[in-house]
């Protein structure tokens, strides 16, 4: 790998000053990932900042039954905790199906969501990778393509966000708490992640130097009755087929029972967690029943675009979709 | 003189891995290791690989690497040893301009450290001219020929009867095409390698599952002479075949040390270079045919199978040889075509042969036993063959029937609805299948263990095998205790190093057959030659040149293997919570060691049929999906109640121990068993491999 300069920050605007000030450099968390392409070669910052240490690492209670969750809170105790367990289930589900437990043991709540793709071509320096090398080509289309976006993709890149956390927060409408060089702001995280476009190498629509500190949950009985399916072909430490996190409120009971409100966000479908209001406008106000669900699900990849490797996606959302909202129902959808 | 038949005492006893200690407390010196032990501090070497599939390297400029700090030097095609027999393609590194695949090795960055040799060969800039014509790197676009001979000498197509008039008579046929994708070996320890030169002899700590052989073949590429090749290794992390015969990256490591002024030079292979590097079984396309009659009797069987090759350096799977003895047919027809392309060379992988090929017939059986309305055990018991289809020979311990009704036994097989997607739990649709498993008890000639008494009934016995994890260290102690007669206490095995007699490789799950009879054969010579209370510093050495009488005798083993499978009917998603394997396999040595490798087989086969998939791509011609994180194998979620079990036996016409090969049964058969019962869950049939969720979707 490249040599480097390590800087452990002490405080989190000397790291923001430190990494703002430098192009070549880059935060660095726990590094599960970016240690990987550090080695890959794949990312070769001149300098990295450590905001590991920073204390950053607390679950706390806002009013109302909501959480702020400090960036540096490992995987493992965030998926643990009470507050998150009993109030935002789906984010608590998310966090246990990704990676494994040594991973999750390390892992960081900003570095989870600030994670890159692993598209195989990204991961490999001996292939052309837009998002890699702005203007080299995207090796996946006409490649590897079975985890390929079928949501949002543009000619530029394919690539899915690999997230799971990401997505259950992208549901049930976080907030992400950045610092910069100016201060503090607040982005909503269905805005943390973009769109490829015509450039696929920026991933967020952070800027250079800003650093995430914390994220915001605002409770809910939407989020109290949250879920996350996550579908993979090995039943642990696998990225998403695809994935769904959702939450529900019915009005009344049983087979006759309306939806009064719901939240659907899905992963392994795009290059950001894909919040799917078209589907949920579909479902609002409708008794919940298999026909509706595939309804919805329709209606939101009306304009996916797939291929032969990844064609199977919108059925797999069909199913995964209606296997949620069947868990939050407590009942049967056939 | 030939070993005779040993009493078992300790043989048959659970005796405690003798090395599991030094291996779980990190005191077991593996290859990339032995570099810290050495007097002088060794150099790092790092590969740096083509990215072109076919072509010529036109420069390699070190300049930036040399720069960098910490690289001492890089060795290419112009400046490596020269091979007094560059014969072997593969083990031709740095002899010469050429690229016949993508991810050869193209040079060697030698540094003071692991960190300045892979930014060393970050930095090397490799100018390289693709070939005039277009590389072919997918079995699509190459042409198929008729190989001489498939691996381990198989004839490459064995024609016995009129196999399209059985088919055309038949009753009932099954015609259907199945493939295997590329699979990787992928053990636990990638290959490594220390080496170092004094003055013209080369010594290797090397991981290997032969290291004679190694030394065989690295000594006569390089022109050393005899005995100037010495290959050590103590502890090896795993092969599954692909540690059988030295790769490219043992090579280069020899070169690299040769340049390297006297010091040693330790390489450890990264996961991705194994992709390209170290051999992989190749993907299988295999058209399998069975007629029947009604109830379910086989009159014609074919299986013709494809693979592919690499262009510089021949490797047939024997994907078809399985078919030639398992069922009793009268028409019968097997054939192998293999197409040669610009990609690294498959190797051995587990059961080379026998795991494509009985996937292939057992799901093909699975399908006949549908089409005749004939329950799948049923089916394999109708088709007992009385003798060896091939060669007419008796079979010793054919016990197939056995292993499958016990299995049935065991795993409830009898309140199995045949009906097809019948049987719904929760959301989960739920299915049994089943599949028979055989591998052929092969016997390797040529070991010599030698013997020495150490007085008061202690014995030093020395073989030089190798133990890559299966318990082979201990197994021989057993062996050697009873061949003896003593405890296994008073047995000091040494292997692991060609200082020691010669011993051929672990593979063909032929390791303990093979070397055991050669320490059976030397003990019952220093008892002849010494008697029952040998003095001290006495010795007897014997080279067994053959123990079992293979030429009127069909020696195999075999087995049976259940799954349960469950199918998700929302998401297709696919679980295994209940595997059961029973096998006959002969005498089982050790208990504990023997059941781990059978479990292993069952796991390995079970990833094989659910998640092991290589995706070559067609326009860069590597495998993309080249890491652990993207080429998935059976994580431990996804291994439930996994049984094994043996029938209680000894075979003493295989071995004087009684005892057959146990490495590689138990990948066999496996992923058809899986396959089958995903079809029973859901009456959907998935003929390729790997079995994935997309393909039951509603």
């Amino acid at each position: 790998m490249k040599e480097l300069t390590y800087v452990r920050a002490t405080d989190a605007a000397e790291a923001v000053a430190a990494v703002a000030a430098d192009p070549d450099a880059r935060f660095l968390a726990a590094g599960t990932n970016l240690v990987d392409h550090l080695k890959l070669g794949v990312a070769t910052p001149g300098t990295v900042v450590d905001v590991s240490r920073l204390p950053l690492a607390e679950v706390e209670p806002l009013d109302g039954g909501g959480v702020r969750i400090g960036t540096n809170v490992r995987n493992t105790d965030l998926a643990v905790h009470p507050l998150v367990r009993h109030g935002f289930p789906a984010v608590s589900r998310a966090l246990l199906a990704g990676a494994s437990g040594q991973i999750r043991n390390q892992a960081t709540t900003g570095g989870n969501l600030l994670q890159r793709t692993r598209c195989v071509y990204f991961q490999d320096v001996t292939t052309p990778c837009n998002k890699r090398e702005p203007g080299s080509g995207c090796s996946a289309i006409g490649g590897f393509g079975r985890y390929d976006a079928i949501l949002g993709a543009s000619e530029a890149c394919v690539a899915t966000h690999p997230s799971d956390l990401a997505v259950a927060l992208a549901a049930l409408e976080a907030r992400v708490v950045v610092l910069g060089p100016d201060g503090e702001r607040r982005v909503p995280m269905t805005e943390l992640h973009r769109l490829p476009g015509h450039h696929p190498e920026r991933d967020t629509t952070l800027a250079h130097g800003e650093l995430v500190t914390h994220v915001e949950l605002t409770g809910s009985d939407l989020a109290l009755r949250s879920t996350y399916v996550k579908v993979r072909d090995r039943a642990s430490y696998a990225f998403a087929l695809v994935s769904v996190a959702a939450g529900l409120e019915l009005d009344g009971d049983g087979e006759d029972a309306v939806v009064r409100d719901v939240r659907l966000a899905w992963g392994g479908v795009a290059h950001k967690p894909w919040r799917a209001t078209a589907a949920e406008d579909v479902l609002r106000g409708r008794p919940l029943d298999a026909a509706a669900v595939r309804e919805a699900v329709d209606a939101e990849t009306r304009d996916a675009t797939t291929t032969t490797e990844n064609a199977y996606k919108p059925a797999m959302l069909r199913g995964a979709t209606t296997a949620a909202l069947a868990a939050l129902a407590g009942r049967d959808l056939a | 003189m030939t070993a005779t038949p040993i009493r078992a005492r300790s043989m048959g006893t659970h005796l405690t891995r003798l090395d599991g200690h030094e291996k779980v407390t990190g005191r077991a010196t593996y290859a990339a290791e032995h570099g810290f032990t050495l007097p002088e501090r060794p150099l790092h070497a790092w590969l740096v690989t083509s990215t072109i599939p076919r072509g010529r390297v036109e420069r390699v400029d070190a300049s930036d690497a040399l720069a960098h700090r910490g690289v001492v030097t890089v060795v290419d095609h112009t400046s490596a040893r020269r091979l007094a027999k560059p014969d072997d393609a593969e083990l031709a590194v740095l002899q010469d301009d050429a690229i016949a695949f993508r991810g050869q090795i193209v040079a060697v960055v030698l540094a003071e450290t692991i960190e300045a040799a892979r930014e060393g060969a970050r930095l090397v800039r490799v100018h390289q001219t693709p070939a005039d014509s277009a590389p072919q790197v997918v079995i699509e676009d190459g042409e198929p020929y008729t190989p001489e001979a498939a691996n381990a000498g198989h004839e490459p197509d064995v024609v016995q009867g009129d196999v399209d008039a059985a088919l055309a008579r038949a009753a009932v046929t099954v015609d259907a095409t199945y493939t295997t994708p590329h699979e990787f070996n992928n053990p636990m320890e990638p290959h490594a390698v220390t080496a170092t030169w004094d003055g013209d002899t080369l010594t290797l700590w090397d991981s290997t599952q032969s290291v004679h052989g190694v030394a065989a073949v690295l000594g006569r590429a390089l022109g050393l002479a005899r005995g100037k090749t010495r290959v050590l290794a103590p502890y090896v992390g795993g092969g599954f075949g692909s540690k059988g015969l030295p790769h490219a990256p043992e090579m280069a490591a020899a070169l690299a040390a040769f340049a390297a002024d006297g010091r040693p030079v330790q390489l450890a292979v990264t996961r991705q270079q194994m992709f390209a590097l170290t051999g992989y079984r190749t993907q299988t396309e295999s058209r399998v045919r069975l007629g029947a009659e009604p109830d379910g009797r086989l009159v014609a069987i074919t299986h013709d199978a494809l693979s592919q090759t690499s262009r510089y350096k021949e490797f047939v799977e024997q994907t078809a040889t399985a078919a030639r003895m398992m069922y009793a047919a009268d028409a019968r027809s097997t054939t192998h075509r293999v197409v040669p392309l610009d990609v690294a060379v498959p190797a051995w992988m587990r059961a080379p042969g026998e795991m494509p090929g009985m996937y292939a017939h057992e799901v093909a059986m699975d399908e006949l036993a549908v089409a005749c309305g004939v329950d799948p055990v049923d089916l394999r018991v109708r088709n007992e063959p009385e003798v060896e289809p091939e060669t007419g020979n008796p079979f010793n311990e054919r016990r197939l029937v056995e292993c499958l009704q016990r299995g049935a036994d065991r795993f409830g097989w009898a309140d199995r609805d045949p009906e097809p997607g019948s049987r719904l739990v929760g959301d989960w649709r739920v299915g049994l299948g089943m599949a028979s498993a055989t591998y052929p008890a092969l016997f390797m000639p040529g070991n010599t263990a030698r013997i020495r008494a150490l007085g008061d009934q202690r014995y030093a016995v020395d073989i030089g095998a190798v133990d890559i994890g299966t318990g082979a260290r201990t197994v021989l102690t057993q062996i050697a205790a009873d061949a003896l007669g003593v405890e296994p206490g008073r047995i000091e095995l040494s292997l692991g190093d060609t200082a020691l007699p010669k011993a051929t490789v672990a593979g063909g799950s032929a390791g303990t057959s093979s070397w055991g009879t050669a320490i059976v054969l030397a003990a019952q010579q220093l008892r002849a030659d010494h008697g029952d209370d040998p003095d001290a510093g006495v010795e007897s050495s014997s080279t067994s040149e053959g123990y079992p009488d293979m030429e009127n005798l069909a020696l195999h083993s075999f087995g049976a293997v259940f799954v349960e499978a469950r199918v998700h009917r929302w998401t297709g998603e696919v679980r295994v919570p209940r595997m059961l394997g029973v096998y006959s396999v002969g005498r089982v040595i050790n208990p504990t060691t023997a059941r781990s490798q059978l479990l292993g087989g069952l796991v390995m086969g079970l990833s094989g049929a659910l998640f092991e998939d290589g995706y070559r791509d067609p326009r860069h011609g590597h495998v993309v999906t080249q890491d652990l994180a993207t080429y998935h194998v059976a994580s431990h979620a996804d291994v439930g109640d996994l049984q094994v079990e043996w029938l209680d036996e000894e075979d003493t016409a295989a071995t004087p121990m009684g005892s057959r090969g146990i490495g590689e049964i138990g990948i066999v058969g496996t992923a058809a068993a899986v396959a089958n019962a995903t079809f029973h869950a859901t009456g959907t049939r998935v003929r390729a491999l790997p079995v994935t969720a997309d393909h039951f979707l509603g």
